[in-house]
């Protein structure tokens, strides 16, 4: 055939690379098998599974308070925020009274959950994108926070700290003038990310535009948190279904405008600085009193199914439960916001450079004791 | 002042050659091996850490300690690879790079060192070959990651090579000569390093460079984050030793051509010619490191769009502008 008889078919031959299970940027044992020509991806495909425990099945032999330390394993970045969504799911069920302080508590602990987890994200996301200081420099406030968990719970990472109807210690001494001096340093901090990193041009040519989708998309494929909210779909349940005593703080819901990775790294930020709002007010009202409600021995779910999720740090955090009236869950469902949102990740990667694959990986913020549980 | 080109070769200069080659060898080696203290300790001061100071004073014996961990890891061929050409490659990549430390003037009085008439091109020609080291590593483990990170790596030294040549034209134009040592004496002479009136050529080095010895935000061919290590993914104990030597080596080598080239090499008042030498060559080390701590990677299609559109375009202006300066002054 000669050149004049249309275009000859040329093609590469496509290579079958193992993105993971032992990869620096999978955060965990996470493969992603991608068939890529040249450097392309014509074709990703998760797999997951590598650290699969079957939490929800051990939970079925489990009392509810038993529970608890096991939730700390799903997604070990924000191990509060679990704790919570555990807590918060069978005492919704009970129809439980929890007191003032230990829901202030709460609040407390949670939104700095959410920056160490933010944190962390920022810094390994980084990391992904070649950079290391800022995963050093997260590492310092994380690392502060940690310490304080520590000294409220004895754990720095795995905390099980929350129990049902409040908490199981109050504050030590001197803990809470810790967090009220941590607070406007946190913001200095802040600062300083963004100047280090939201206006570095490599940065940015890295992700803007990069791995978008829109809202409607997101929704179809059940995505929350900030992978929705990247999108401009203002959806926090914190605003939208509020529990606990969040109805009382006056914090914004950040959204993003093009749904691109940038977006999401950007909301990660703003998210921690309205975390540190709900912090300063909470530590303002915080009110002397007991932090555990009345608890029945043995903790009893009236026979049922309840559902009830909160925001946990990377998308909606909700524990389904099947009772059958003991005190054992006869089910127990988590919907894990990783396991969710990782779901979309085929269809992004398709026709990236393998340099993309692993920025828009990063960004989707996935931990993988939570996808595989 | 003795020159080795034009001595005639007897047994005694062939030893003395012999020695001086082993000495700058071992004086690379050093440097090497404190430049990678260095990085550590620097990087560490940049992002809060305290880096190396447990194997003796200050953690001085760090870089000892680790080639000696090194030495004696277990050397891992993989069963698929090409055998011959993976237990080549890393010598292949080394020579080059120490070889072209042979044109750099070090000193006033060019101990040891060649003082070639086309020093510049020798330098140019020599730290191109480097590369085929890298790709036969890749190719030659048999492994995808190590094969896309050495075509990454040929792909940006084929880019960058041309506006680094370049921007050496501009220095060239100005001393009127292609030795390097010429060069030096041309700016002893002249007064002024080129680092003022090049200064634009000066960029496009700096940036070219960077890329040339794979360094953050161009270290594509090893990106950890994405390929596992690249082109070294497969290499273990001495042979991976011997990649990170020519990087290290590489380096010394691009920061005695960036002293010799911009800030006039050897010349300075006061301090004696290799002190002042290092001084510059420890300042452009010291650069490199620091641009390691603040920059994110780029992408591999961001990095060619880079070399071509921006700095090939620049160094071109460089040269024409300073071609008419030449001929106006």
């Amino acid at each position: 055939m000669s050149l004049s008889e249309g275009t000859p078919q040329l093609r590469t031959e496509e290579m079958l690379l193992n993105v993971g299970p032992q990869h620096p940027s999978t955060h965990g044992v996470f493969r992603l098998v991608v068939k890529i020509s040249g450097e392309t991806v014509v074709e990703a495909e998760p797999v997951i599974g590598y650290l699969h425990r079957g939490t929800e099945k051990l939970a079925e032999d489990l009392q509810y308070t038993q529970i608890i330390p096991y939730t700390d394993r799903l997604d070990y970045i924000a191990a509060m925020l679990n704790n919570y969504a555990l807590c918060h799911a069978v005492e919704e069920a009970m129809d439980m009274e929890i007191p003032e302080r230990a829901e202030y508590l709460r609040v407390i602990i949670m939104e700095m959950q959410r920056i160490a987890s933010h944190l962390l994200f920022i810094g390994t996301y980084l990391l992904d994108l070649g950079a290391m200081s800022p995963f050093l420099y997260v590492f310092v406030e994380r690392e502060r926070i940690v310490e304080l968990f520590n000294e409220i719970s004895g754990a720095r990472l795995t905390y099980n700290f929350m129990r049902i109807g409040g908490l199981r210690f109050d504050a030590p001494e001197g803990w809470l003038d810790k967090v009220r001096k941590l607070v406007p340093e946190m913001r200095e901090q802040m600062k300083m990310y963004a100047d280090l990193i939201s206006g570095n041009e490599i940065f940015l040519n890295r992700v803007k535009g990069l791995g978008t989708f829109t809202a409607e998309d997101a929704l179809a494929y059940g995505m929350s948190g900030i992978n929705l909210r990247s999108t401009g779909f203002k959806w926090d349940l914190r605003k939208n279904k509020p529990y606990s005593i969040y109805d009382r703080f006056d914090f914004d819901v950040p959204v993003g405008k093009n749904g691109d990775c940038f977006d999401r790294y950007y909301l990660h930020l703003a998210e921690m600085e309205q975390s540190v709002r709900i912090i300063e007010q909470a530590l303002e009202s915080i009110p002397e009193g007991p932090i555990l409600g009345k608890v029945p021995k043995f903790v009893r779910v009236p026979a049922g199914e309840y559902y009830s999720g909160i925001e946990g740090a990377r998308g909606e955090l909700g524990f389904y439960i099947v009772s059958d009236g003991k005190d054992k869950p006869y089910r127990l469902k988590i919907r894990k916001p990783s396991f969710v949102n990782l779901q979309m990740l085929p269809k992004l990667l398709q026709g990236q450079n393998m340099a993309n694959v692993i920025a828009i990986l990063g960004a989707v913020d996935i931990v993988l004791g939570e996808v595989d549980a | 002042m003795w020159n080795w080109a034009t001595h005639p070769i007897t047994w005694l200069s062939f030893l003395a050659m012999l020695i001086g080659a082993v000495v700058i060898l071992l004086l690379t080696l050093v440097v090497v091996m404190y430049s990678i203290y260095w990085q550590r300790k620097l990087i560490g001061w940049m992002q809060l850490r305290i880096g190396p100071n447990r194997v003796g004073p200050f953690g001085l014996l760090q870089s000892a300690a680790d080639v000696l961990k090194l030495l004696i890891k277990e050397d891992v061929i993989p069963t698929k690879s090409d055998r011959v050409l993976f237990l080549i490659a890393p010598i292949i990549a080394f020579v080059p790079a120490f070889m072209a430390l042979s044109v750099i003037p070090f000193s006033r009085t060019h101990v040891f060192t060649a003082n070639i008439a086309i020093g510049a091109l020798f330098y140019v020609a020599l730290s191109a070959i480097t590369i085929h080291g890298v790709m036969l590593g890749g190719w030659a483990s048999n492994n995808k990651y190590a094969l896309i990170g050495s075509m990454r790596s040929a792909a940006q030294m084929l880019s960058y090579e041309i506006p680094l040549g370049l921007s050496i034209v501009g220095v060239v134009l100005m001393a009127g000569s292609i030795n390097l040592n010429d060069i030096v004496n041309a700016q002893a002479h002249s007064g002024w390093w080129y680092i003022i009136p090049q200064i634009l050529g000066f960029v496009v080095f700096m940036v070219a460079s960077t890329a040339e010895l794979n360094r953050t935000p161009f270290d594509l061919p090893e990106a950890e984050s994405e390929l596992v290590g690249g082109y070294h993914t497969e290499y273990t104990g001495f042979r991976f030793a011997f990649f990170m030597l020519t990087e290290y080596v590489y380096l010394f080598a691009m920061a005695g051509l960036f002293a010799t080239l911009f800030l006039g090499g050897w010349s300075g008042p006061f301090l004696p010619g290799w002190l002042w030498f290092a001084i510059k060559a420890f300042l452009y080390i010291s650069v490199q490191f620091w641009i390691q701590a603040t920059m994110p990677r780029m992408r591999v299609d961001q990095l060619m769009t880079f070399s071509w559109k921006v700095l090939l375009p620049l160094a071109l202006v460089n040269l024409v502008v300073t071609a008419v300066l030449k001929a106006v002054l």
